[in-house]
This record gives C-alpha cells, sequence and structure tokens, in this order.
C-alpha cells in the first residue's frame, strides 16, 4: 500500500486562511498570545467560581436569585464575573474559529459557520454584560431580601 | 512523491491525545458558557424564573452531567497551562510527556474531592 500523496504545506497567511499575507498583520500571532494569556487568567477566574459556586457551604443547592443578588453586591465578584465572561467568551471563540479554519474546508462553510459563531458570541457578550450592570435585586416589589426592604 | 511503508497516520502518544482532548473539552465548554449566560440572564426576567433555571442544575441527572462539565474544565485549565509551558518554559518541549502525567496526575487530585463533595450536594438534598 502506497501512501496518499500529500500537498505542500500552506503557507502563513496562504491558502489556508484564503488571506494576502501581508493583509493579516499580526493577527494570527495575537489572537495565539491571546489565548495563552486569557487561558492562564481563566484558569484562576473559572477554578475560583467552581470552587465559591459548588464546593462551599452548600454547594449547587445553595445557589439561587438571594445567591446571586449576594455575590453581585460585592463589586468584586461583579469584576470577577464580567472579567470572565468576556475573557471566556472570546477565548472560546477564538479557539472555536481554530478549528473551523482547521475542518471546514469550503469557503461557503466557512462563511456560514463563522458567522454563527461571531454572531452568538455577541449575543453572549452583550446580554451577559447587560445583565451583569444592570441586575437589580428587587425587581419584585415584595422581595424580602434584606437590601429591599 | 515519497512513499513511507508505514503510511502517514499520525502517532504522537500523549501529545496527540491531549490535543485531541483540549479541543474536545474546549468546544463542550464553549457549548456550555452559551448556555449558562442564558440562564443567569433569567436574574433580569424574574427571581421566580431565575430559580426555574437553577432548580434544573439541582435534578440528579444534571448534576451527573456537572461532574462531566467540571471535569471538562479542570482538564482543559490544566493541560492549558502544560500548553503555556510548552510553548514559554525553555525546558517546556523537552518535559511535555511527564508534564502530561502531572496534569494527569493533578486532575484525578482535584476531580476526586470535588466529584464526592458535589454528588452528596446532589444526592443528599
Amino acid at each position: 500500500m502506497s501512501a496518499p500523496a500529500l500537498d505542500a504545506p500552506h503557507s502563513p497567511g496562504g491558502r489556508a486562511t484564503g488571506r494576502n499575507p501581508r493583509s493579516t498583520g499580526n493577527f494570527e500571532l495575537n489572537s495565539w498570545l491571546f489565548q495563552r494569556g486569557s487561558g492562564l487568567l481563566l484558569v484562576v477566574l473559572v477554578f475560583g467560581h467552581l470552587f465559591v459556586n459548588l464546593m462551599l457551604g452548600k454547594g449547587i443547592h445553595a445557589i439561587d436569585f438571594a445567591f446571586v443578588a449576594g455575590k453581585w453586591a460585592n463589586p468584586f465578584w461583579q469584576v470577577w464575573d464580567l472579567a470572565m465572561l468576556w475573557l471566556a467568551e472570546i477565548h472560546g471563540m477564538n479557539g472555536l474559529r481554530t478549528i473551523i479554519n482547521d475542518y471546514a474546508t469550503k469557503p461557503t462553510t466557512k462563511f456560514v459557520l463563522k458567522t454563527l459563531l461571531y454572531f452568538s458570541a455577541l449575543v453572549v457578550l452583550v446580554l451577559g454584560t447587560l445583565v451583569i450592570f444592570t441586575f437589580d435585586p428587587c425587581i419584585d416589589p415584595n422581595s424580602t431580601l434584606e437590601v429591599c426592604r | 512523491m515519497a512513499t513511507s511503508p508505514a503510511g502517514t497516520l499520525y502517532r504522537g502518544r500523549e501529545g496527540m491525545w491531549t490535543w485531541v482532548l483540549h479541543r474536545i473539552t474546549g468546544v463542550t465548554i464553549f457549548f456550555f458558557l452559551f448556555v449558562h449566560v442564558i440562564d443567569t440572564a433569567m436574574v433580569r426576567v424574574s427571581p421566580e424564573a431565575y430559580n426555574t433555571a437553577v432548580e434544573t442544575y439541582k435534578n440528579p441527572v444534571v448534576g451527573l452531567m456537572e461532574v462531566g462539565l467540571v471535569a471538562a474544565v479542570l482538564f482543559h485549565g490544566l493541560n492549558g497551562i502544560r500548553v503555556v509551558l510548552v510553548d514559554f518554559w525553555e525546558k517546556g518541549p523537552r518535559y511535555q510527556r511527564e508534564m502530561t502525567y502531572v496534569v494527569a496526575g493533578l486532575f484525578v487530585l482535584l476531580m476526586v474531592p470535588f466529584t464526592i463533595r458535589h454528588l452528596a450536594n446532589v444526592f443528599g438534598g
């Protein structure tokens, strides 16, 4: 059995991305670096998030509206969650972008998948950010939470 | 065209499988993040809407899936540190295989207490 013939490797920014190497600048290098930098920060943010929400106290059984209200009364957790949201979504978007580039061969497939990807990332970032900034612990006028009395 | 009697199948051992797992866990976590932001957004609808959404996560079957999700997050995070060390630490490439076993060891070390604690919370009520 003879081995299948292989194409010559793609040149940087060439056929693999379908772009002129001179027009891409340092985008791929920067996204590669971002993936590592954000990844290290996310290890702290996400492991901390899981530990506080699932390991401490009654774990998942303690999570309800009052739990969220208690956490977001503290700017520390607002900043934590906002940083986690943005870093995780962009990190994930960047990872999926790479996977689409690797496995989607037809330009149309690539375009459709990336459009869906960027649209979903936009929805998650806008929705998540609005939720953190506009959260109202007293949204229920009959709330019995301490802050609302 | 050069021919190879062994074919061109890449047998990358540990490094290949961690790479495959890193992609699978990454995609899994990305889809969960989408769901998780939407369920959390229910806090802007009403306390009842949010409590109903989180109630799903306290269901025993979903509770078991959460163990799988945390496993995916732990592996992705620990192996991610290994990837950074391979890329930036001068001795990283030389010790990449040893670091795979460090990742596996830390994974077990963190997964065991988490699984015990989480399942006690899910099934203990």
